[in-house]
């Protein structure tokens, strides 16, 4: 275990960036996650820190409860999925005046996503020690009292801050006070606890940004017998047993990849021994092991996890060294595979490094390097993608293949806490982009082309239906974006109610598929002009003319209200190239270039013209 | 108390404390290394019993003031069989 140790801190000496990143990432799948490999990996990741691409993010934990052993392995899984966190603990039981007054260190600290981890003994007593003193034996009251709380809370939070809440659920004790007689009670320990999360959930409903964290599903996961150790309790107020730690670490960070917007878009899997077990170029179709019955059933679960990822908007590929006949045989047959070819967005099987699979991938997929998960059974391969894709999240199978699925399912790059019903079709919409592929080039000319795609757009202003999607537009788009501003649900919500700002989505069909929402506009009206505080579309539309379309649109808005100038900057990030060009070939003019960008204008005595090849549905004719 | 045994705690505490594990004996405690403090010594307390799959009670953490004592405390519970 010490050689590991000292063959990161060689790496780290000389500089082997990739390779020291790699047996970071290798320590934890071996050793696993605990208080140790925690504090080695956060001393080198700190060393690392300006060379490896992370994304700073801001964390509160107000707690009820012992947390100072958890924040180093929450850091440490944190920076091995490509987060820096800064990790603020509140005061011990100092929650409910934290999180009530405005000028409290919780605010002050200024996070992007709090914490409340509260048990039900500290919360509830009643509920978990002393169920069977109640005076109240129906439990209303303290229901009552709990939920009223929950609610102050979340209202003084959002008065005071815009960061993302998460809440949780409260565990029942391991045995409930009455024995097996709780479950015929008409309102027994387990059934009242049960009305109290309901009742939390129902909160997060409510609120933008407000979520929950199912602690009581988490510690039943793991078991009960297993979750306390009472010892621990009673003398360090600890919640869980040591050997717990990393699963509430994990758990957190689970909901702090989808919130900070680094997690995979597309997911690109090996075959052999991965997909099944064997290997098809020397044990044949009907020599690997792939079935609903014994070791088989193990890979068939792995696959059912990747279907499922699919209902996520996560895109499936292959990226695979083997011969394509034997590979696409067992696709497109073999009676005991549930991924047919057509899950599959992009395909690699050929005898290339898996590197340059990868980056095709990227490029046919148009996702940056960085949307990409890639899983292989094979050690090797993962280290060398790791080494020369820094930005590829590489995730590590463990030996046994009945844990393959499991980690999938508690892989946090693929968590997502909003769907929209563009996620739930986006395998669908990639399969229609490959018709339309067909029909270009069988069209004389790009017109010939734009034109018997029959475009229809609908644009409209952002409403309750549409909020998610597009906070979910500006926190995910990387390329066609002229400034990149990442807005969540609430900031939306709140620059669409400002006067003279308008936050517009684009909706567009064609004959293949209705692409659904797949851009925003955000403009912000002052004096003559109209600025363009957000300007982006989804990259599967780019190049069709509907951002011409999208732009004649603000700009026969803005003029109706007066306006005589669109103005709007373009700052460039490693991502946005596809839409340096927007302004220039849209008659704009540069106004002045500064370090981070340039500021553009447009004269709208100049007419936009719309393409004549899209045709427009106003939002009242598109739908009811 | 068996170099085993000893080979393991003072690897989990100079992951912890961040100090070269050759640095350190059985003497090694809270007076001599600035790293450790009340939460350093807690990590390594839970860090011990996830590597040994113990739990520990409240009066053996009271007496563990130094890593040769923890190693000890660690080996009459688990005789070092524990240890994956």
């Amino acid at each position: 275990m010490s050689d590991r140790r000292a063959q990161i801190d060689r790496w780290i000496e000389q500089g082997a960036i990739g390779e020291a990143r790699s047996g970071l990432s290798e320590l934890l799948w071996a050793e696993g996650l605990s208080n140790a490999t925690a504090a080695f990996s956060i001393a080198r990741y700190e060393k690392l820190r300006p060379h490896i691409p992370l994304l700073a993010y801001r964390v509160a934990i107000l707690r009820s409860f012992t947390v100072e052993p958890l924040v180093p392995m929450l850091r440490a899984a944190a920076f091995a999925h490509g987060l820096d966190l800064t990790v603020q603990v509140g005061e011990f039981n100092a929650y409910a005046q934290e999180i009530l007054d405005g000028a409290s260190a919780l605010y002050r600290f200024e996070p992007q996503a709090v914490f409340l981890a509260v048990d039900t003994r500290s919360l509830a007593p009643e509920l978990w020690s002393e169920f069977a003193e109640m005076t109240d034996p129906s439990g209303a009251a303290v229901v009552a009292r709990v939920n009223q709380q929950y609610h102050d809370w979340v209202r003084a939070f959002r008065r005071h801050s815009d960061a993302h809440l998460i809440l949780n659920t409260l565990a029942p004790p391991v045995r409930p006070a009455f024995g097996i007689y709780d479950g015929q009670a008409r309102s027994g320990q387990y059934q009242t606890i049960e009305e109290v999360n309901r009742q939390i959930r129902a909160i997060t409903r409510d609120y933008r940004g407000v979520y929950v964290l199912e602690y009581a599903a988490l510690v039943a996961r793991h078991g009960q017998e297993n979750w306390y150790d009472e010892r621990k309790w009673l003398s360090v107020r600890l919640p869980c047993a040591a050997a717990q730690l990393p699963r509430l670490a994990c758990e957190w960070l689970r909901y702090l990849q989808p919130l900070s917007g680094r997690v995979a878009k597309v997911v690109v899997v090996d075959l052999d021994n991965t997909l099944w077990g064997g290997v098809v170029g020397e044990d044949g179709p009907s020599g690997i092991r792939l079935s609903e019955e014994l070791s088989g059933a193990a890979y068939r679960e792995f696959q059912r996890a990747l279907l499922d990822l699919t209902r996520r908007g996560i895109l499936l590929a292959i990226a695979s060294k083997n011969n394509p006949a034997d590979a696409l045989e067992v696709l497109e047959r073999h009676p005991g595979m549930l991924l047919r070819p057509h899950r599959f967005s992009a395909t690699r099987i050929n005898w290339n490094e898996k590197t340059s699979s990868l980056r095709e991938i990227a490029a046919e997929l148009n996702v940056g390097l960085d949307a990409l998960a890639f899983v292989d059974d094979n050690p090797v391969e993962r280290h060398r993608v790791r080494v020369e894709l820094p930005e590829v999240m590489v995730i590590d199978l463990p030996e046994d293949s009945w844990q393959f699925a499991t980690s999938i399912r508690d892989c946090p790059w693929f968590e997502r806490l909003s769907l929209s019903e563009e996620d739930r079709h986006r395998g669908a919409y990639y399969a229609a982009e490959q018709q339309r592929a067909v029909l270009e080039t069988s069209c004389v000319t790009r017109e010939d082309f734009l034109r018997s795609l029959q475009q229809v757009v609908e644009i409209a202003p952002v409403n309750p239906a549409t909020l998610t999607r597009v906070a979910q537009l500006t926190q995910k788009t990387n390329q066609f974006n002229l400034t990149t501003r990442r807005y969540s649900e609430q900031q939306i919500d709140e620059l669409a109610r400002q006067p003279g700002c308008h936050v517009l989505s684009i909706r567009v069909k064609d004959r293949y598929s209705d692409n659904g929402l797949v851009g925003v506009a955000i403009t912000c009206d002052r004096a003559d002009v109209c600025e363009l505080d957000t300007f982006l579309l989804s990259c599967r539309v780019i190049g069709r003319g509907v951002e011409t379309a999208f732009l004649a649109h603000l700009a026969c808005e803005a003029r109706l209200r007066g306006k005589t100038r669109l103005e709007g900057w373009f700052l460039p990030t490693k991502k946005n190239s596809p839409a340096c060009e927007f302004y220039s070939t849209h008659g704009f003019q540069m106004v002045r270039s500064e370090p981070q960008g340039a500021l553009w204008a447009l004269d709208l005595e100049v007419q936009a013209p719309w393409p004549d090849w899209i045709e427009r549905l106003t939002p009242t004719e598109a739908r009811p | 108390m068996s170099g085993q045994v000893w080979e393991q705690v003072a690897g989990i505490a100079a992951d912890i404390l961040g100090v070269k594990k050759s640095s350190l004996d059985a003497n090694s405690g809270p007076e001599h290394i600035e790293a450790w403090d009340s939460v350093q010594h807690l990590n390594l307390v839970m860090a011990l019993e996830s590597h040994f799959s113990l739990q520990f009670d409240p009066e053996e953490m009271d007496r563990m003031t130094t890593l040769g004592r923890m190693a000890e405390i660690v080996e009459a519970r688990a005789g070092g069989t524990h240890a994956r």
